[in-house]
């Protein structure tokens, strides 16, 4: 019943602390030092990190990046949009706005691209599917990550943060062929 | 003159004036829980697509006044009340400046119901994390500034509280455990008050045109200052209501008081670091704050509630122990009193917290492994256990043991609060397991409807995320059903329950001469350090809960497993850098 009256000793810190506990407290905190070390050691060893490469930008500024991309490399178009193959290894653009991610992106598998990420209003959430690589995608904020599809197929960039009323409709993809 | 009532059944002392407040905030926190729970089922049987009850503006809406009434209000409010009983309860000492508190209390009442109106009226359906630029109606944020500043006084109240307590000497030694952990809730609480202070005042500002713009990545790295923390409050309040709660029925004590105080005091260092965890995929923030903040300095509060997890059944175990229950591992588990929804929702609160809500917590909040979690529909099944079930579930606990001590009414329906716990926690776990389930498959959270039904695009998630959702929808009716049967035994005793003037012989008294429940009393004696042991069990060569140390190694096991599950699932998506 000490637990809601005041302690038995006035020296109660000076008083032991069982077996059981201090095993306890060592196992525990070994183990959360694992975990920790685990970041480091992924940053080190692990294939997904994100990059800590990211600028501020504006939406003007990043949908004209986006245009020129558009207007370089554009092989075709679904649904309205664009599909657009950049050449293995560049820099590629995709822009989330309400409600539409914006271009496609035709890869080549097992080839790295710099892909930069931002939205022209509000936040946006970043949901590769089936994959579930999941990026928050800020306004004026421009998020450059290098990306390695190590899969063929077609991909889905599924909005996973609310963006109101049409965003279950924000849907956004990637094709990853064969080379 | 301050008046006392001490309840016949339990021995603890009432100051008139503390009583009224910790059950007007208790009534209004129930209160809000009903509004959370309602909205809460029409949520889920949105997200259970062959049911996909809502039009998508009605969910949106909906899915933000679930969350702001469960999150803050239902839980603050409750908050508060524990604040005042942990204090002038516990302590024996009138409260400091009543009307001030009762100030407080209007504030929040005003609070809520203006946030609630923002709401209602559908042009505040911004989400309760409202990030900006998304911008909500001006009384949206006000609401939650006023309810915010009546909490902060009501934190100022309790401090003031202790500090009259100790001028009076109202007690010996040092505050109790229970009071201890009050006071860790208060601290977290104003840093949390404070980060919502700075973010939504601004956000108030720039709503009504003061200011023409907020930074979106700086809005969501304060405004989960705000976000996160206030969850840790709940961390802090309900191990202690558990400390109380073994105290109350097990006449447990602690293990070890420099043990449950220094793990307190480890939340109150580094507990407010998690609002980390939500801006682990944001751009702009380097990967070595991200770690750091992420992990609470290496991990240490959760050092701390891991060592909550092994002292609060452990003290439990030790106090059984001492009773005779002492055959095997777990008698004293198994002969605990089940039929009590005091302990039953206590302990499957405990449970489910420490096994489902903790292991998932640290899990996604590891850096890279939120690359794929972030958003998903795993991210609120984790809040879910941690919240939903360890805090929501142990302020029920909490509230079967106020409502005759405090209120001094009998329960209304025994039987419904008997079964209460249990179909509260089943159905809550079914939900959330395969919510969990479901986000490992990319499900996301917040999103209308799964089929993409009208998009220029198509994607159709696999079969088994559609059963999944399907099995979450069904826990999700059954948890409501809990809820229900709790606001059905709470309002039900308040109206309708047998007035306890006399001692109902509910619990032991804590030795202390049943007498009518009248307010008779000016001061009442100083309250007596716990009595000291007959036998010295602390620093003794055995293991004093070998059950409790049994079910920890359990949870590590668990813990380790999982966690590298979800490394190895890391690796096998795209490589990043």
């Amino acid at each position: 019943m000490s637990s809601f009256l005041p302690p038995s000793e006035r020296n109660w810190w000076s008083t032991p602390v069982g077996k059981q506990e201090v095993l306890w407290i060592g196992i525990a905190l070994v183990w959360c030092l694992i975990m920790f070390f685990m970041m480091p050691y992924w940053h080190i060893y692990g294939k997904q990190n994100l990059s800590n490469e990211a600028y501020q930008t504006t939406a003007p500024r990043f949908q004209a990046r986006v245009d020129e991309m558009v207007a370089k490399y554009k092989i075709g178009e679904e649904a309205g949009i664009p599909v657009v193959k950049p050449p293995a290894g560049s820099d590629v653009y995709m822009l989330g706005r309400l409600w539409q991610w914006y271009p496609i992106l035709e890869l080549e598998k097992d080839q790295s691209y710099r892909l930069h990420l931002s939205s022209m209003d509000w936040n946006h959430g970043f949901s590769l599917q089936p994959v579930n690589i999941n990026l928050q995608i800020i306004p004026g904020y421009e998020m450059v990550i290098t990306v390695t599809p190590d899969q063929a197929g077609e991909f889905t960039v599924v909005c996973n943060e609310f963006c109101g009323i049409g965003h279950h409709l924000m849907l956004g993809k990637i094709f990853v062929k064969e080379n | 003159m301050a008046q006392f009532r001490v309840c016949p059944d339990s021995g603890f002392f009432f100051d008139k004036s503390a009583e009224g407040l910790m059950k007007a905030n208790a009534v209004a926190g129930a209160v809000s829980l009903l509004i959370a729970g309602l909205l809460g089922l029409g949520v889920i049987l949105t997200r259970w697509q062959e049911v996909h009850l809502l039009p998508a503006d009605v969910f949106y809406q909906v899915l933000t006044g679930h969350g702001i009434n469960a999150l803050i209000f239902w839980i603050i409010f409750f908050e508060i009340a524990i604040l005042y009983f942990a204090s002038s309860t516990l302590l024996r000492t009138r409260l400091a400046a009543p009307r001030w508190a009762w100030a407080g209390f209007a504030l929040m009442i005003i609070g809520m119901v203006m946030n609630n109106i923002a709401v209602l009226q559908g042009n505040s359906s911004v989400m309760m994390t409202s990030y900006a630029p998304m911008q909500a109606e001006p009384h949206f944020y006000l609401g939650l500034i006023l309810f915010a500043v009546g909490a902060l006084i009501g934190c100022f109240v309790f401090l003031g509280t202790l500090v009259i307590a100790r001028d009076d000497r109202t007690y010996e030694g040092s505050i109790p455990l229970v009071t201890f952990g009050a006071l860790t809730a208060c601290i977290i609480a104003v840093f949390t008050i404070a980060c919502g202070a700075i973010i939504l005042v601004p956000t108030f500002l720039w709503s009504i045109g003061y200011i023409n713009h907020i930074d979106a990545a700086m809005y969501r790295v304060i405004w989960w200052g705000l976000g996160h923390s206030s969850q840790q409050i709940n961390v802090a309040a309900h191990v202690s209501v558990w400390y109380l709660i073994v105290g109350v029925l097990f006449n447990a004590r602690p293990m070890s008081e420099k043990v449950s105080r220094s793990a307190f005091l480890l939340y109150i260092l580094f507990l407010q670091l998690a609002s980390a965890h939500h801006i682990l995929v944001d751009p702009g923030i380097s990967s070595e704050w991200k770690v750091f903040n992420t992990s609470y300095a290496m991990y240490l509060a959760v050092l701390a509630s891991m060592v909550h997890g092994l002292t609060v059944p452990g003290s439990m175990e030790v106090a059984q122990r001492a009773k005779g229950y002492t055959k095997g591992m777990f008698e004293w588990l198994r002969k605990a009193p089940w039929g009590n929804p005091v302990f039953s929702g206590f302990f499957f609160s405990l449970i489910i917290f420490g096994f489902i809500g903790g292991i998932t917590g640290v899990v996604m909040g590891t850096e890279q492994i939120n690359i794929i979690i972030h958003n998903t529909i795993y991210v609120p099944a984790h809040f879910h256990a941690t919240v939903a079930v360890g805090t929501t579930l142990t302020f029920m606990a909490l509230t079967y043991l106020l409502i005759p001590v405090l209120f001094r009414r009998a329960l209304f329906l025994p039987w419904v609060a008997k079964w209460q716990p249990y179909v509260f926690s089943a159905g809550m776990t079914l939900m959330i397991l395969f919510m969990l389930g479901a986000g490992t498959l990319g499900v996301s959270r917040r999103h209308w409807d799964m089929d993409f039904t009208g998009a220029a695009l198509a994607f159709e998630y696999p079969g088994t995320a559609y059963t999944m959702m399907a099995v979450a929808g069904i826990g999700g009716v059954l948890g409501v059903l809990g809820g229900a049967m709790y606001l059905l035994v709470t309002v039900g005793s308040l109206l309708f329950g047998k007035k306890l003037d006399e001692s109902a012989g509910l619990l032991q008294g804590f030795g202390f001469p049943l007498a009518p429940s009248s307010y008779n009393i000016t001061q009442p004696e100083r309250l007596q350090m716990a009595p000291k042991l007959t036998v010295e069990e602390h620093g003794s060569g055995s293991f004093e809960a070998p059950g409790t140390f049994a079910l920890a190694l359990a949870l590590l096991v668990c813990f380790v497993v999982y966690y590298y599950i979800n490394w190895d699932y890391l690796a096998s998506v795209w490589p990043l850098s």
